[in-house]
């Protein structure tokens, strides 16, 4: 995408289109990184619901994996996760291992 | 048809912005400036105005309404004096920053420690920096005129940026003068309808305020904001025009007082300028070549038209009533001498620090550094080129 000069940007910085956040990927600032384990998902979809971004991929009402550009790592989803009988369905790992 | 009436500046102020009748204010009291929002308030309560006022637990909580009302789409107004106006810093930026046509009285306060509640310019030199525009007031009736001529260079569509109306604590804001008042329906047609750019009320049309700009956008905003300060005079010399329609009184982005033919002259702010002027008129009755010259845009301040109207000049002294600790010269001289740079002829630079906390500021101050500028202009040599003065030693 071609940056635009300074006569072209908007006052104030205010942006004036919805859902604009698509265009901004986030997924380089993450140090650590999610790993889904499919086989100990009860897809409870929390790891949808307290995402504060757009990185869980959902299709058909189930969680079928991540998207890492715009993962920042937070680990909030391998928090939340429930697992199942003790296993957690998220954990995090460190990147670059 | 005006109105001769005798008034405090304080009272000045509260009447203009009764006269606009803003849509929101969001304000906490502080010495000197409360007495303006005291008044404003007392209209809300009668209905005189029909402003939204928001009473808040602080001044960072003030200039926090004020921005979240000013996006939404209101034309908004506050007033602060020192320890308020710092207390507001961080949201100083981001009114400016996100273009928001915010009107503000500043009350000029010393600031703390140690602590102190009259008047000098430390407030708002602090604040010189934050992308407001500041116009500067000798009087009450500038003080009132510049008040309703604020609102119009910020709601201006090419400018869209906050403005702060600098006066004088207690010396003006406190102090009776004549003035001449317009009438409400005048002022009500000069400042006009509010218009109306990205509200976030506006629901058809969903827009973010304050965005996160990393370091491949953020420069491009300061370069805009750097052009729109740029834009700004021009804008308040047409407002002037305007305004000198309705009031016959005129104003620029400084005043001149007899500097035409000077020889000599003085630089200097607000109130302490109407005493200077009368320095200045004994010293022309004794056949010396004396001027003045007051900003009244300090920011953007104009540097092409202020160096061009002084460069003529042998010697000025530029008063400055506050100090830039560890600086080399005060907030005002900098920018004087920076605006006779250019010039490969250009006066000798004097800069004495004046009535800081309130202290008087007396016409022997002015006969002090007027006497002084006589002898510069006759030998050339300079004894102390940055000095306080009123001060004991």
């Amino acid at each position: 995408m071609k940056l635009k000069g300074w006569k072209k940007v908007n006052p104030g910085a205010v942006v004036t289109e919805g859902g604009s956040a698509l265009e901004f990927k986030t997924g380089s600032w993450r140090a650590f990184k999610p790993k889904f384990i499919e086989e100990n998902c009860i897809q409870c979809l929390f790891c949808w619901v307290f995402c504060p971004d757009m990185a869980v991929k959902v299709k058909d009402g189930k969680m079928v994996g991540f998207n890492y550009d715009y993962c920042k790592g937070c680990g909030i989803c391998a928090l939340e996760c429930p697992g199942k009988k003790g296993n957690k369905a998220i954990v995090m790992e460190e990147e670059g291992k | 048809m005006s109105k001769v009436v005798a008034v405090t500046g304080n009272e000045a102020v509260a009447n203009a912005l009764r006269q606009v009748n803003p849509d929101v204010s969001s304000a906490y009291p502080i010495t000197p400036a409360t007495d303006i929002m005291q008044r404003f308030t007392s209209f809300v309560s009668n209905g005189q105005v029909k402003t939204e006022m928001i009473l808040v637990e602080s001044e960072h909580s003030a200039m926090s309404g004020c921005v979240g009302a000013s996006a939404a789409g209101g034309r908004v107004m506050t007033a602060t004096s020192s320890q308020g106006l710092a207390l507001m810093w961080e949201e100083l930026f981001i009114a400016s920053g996100s273009r928001l046509p915010i009107v503000m009285a500043l009350v000029n306060r010393a600031l703390s420690a140690p602590l102190n509640i009259h008047g000098d310019h430390s407030d708002g030199m602090g604040a010189r920096d934050c992308g407001w525009i500041q116009l500067w007031s000798e009087n009450a009736q500038e003080a009132y005129d510049n008040t309703i001529q604020a609102f119009r260079i910020a709601e201006h569509m090419d400018i869209r940026l906050p403005v702060m109306v600098c006066l004088d604590g207690f010396i003006i804001s406190h102090s009776i003068e004549r003035i001449e008042y317009l009438e409400d329906e005048e002022v009500k047609n000069f400042v006009g309808e509010f218009q109306l750019l990205n509200p976030l009320l506006d629901i058809e049309h969903p827009v973010s305020y304050g965005p996160l700009i990393l370091p491949d956008y953020y420069m491009e905003y300061r370069r805009a904001h750097a052009e729109v300060m740029s834009k700004v005079p021009n804008v308040v010399v047409d407002i002037a025009k305007d305004f000198e329609k309705i009031s016959g009184r005129k104003y620029g982005l400084f005043e001149t007082y007899r500097l035409d033919d000077a020889e000599i002259g003085v630089v200097i702010l607000n109130s302490a300028a109407g005493t200077s002027k009368d320095v200045i008129d004994e010293f022309r009755d004794r056949g010396i070549k004396a001027g003045l010259l007051k900003p009244r845009v300090f920011r953007p301040f104009p540097y092409e038209e202020i160096g061009n109207s002084l460069k003529h000049l042998k010697a000025v002294c530029v008063l400055d009533r506050a100090d830039a600790f560890g600086a080399s010269y005060g907030p005002l001289f900098a920018d004087i001498a920076a605006s006779l740079y250019p010039y490969k002829e250009k006066p000798v630079l004097t800069n004495k620090i004046y009535g800081l906390g309130g202290r008087d500021y007396l016409p022997e101050h002015a006969e002090l550094a007027l006497n002084e500028l006589v002898e510069i202009a006759k030998t050339g040599k300079v004894k102390t080129f940055r000095e306080y003065i009123g001060v004991r030693e």
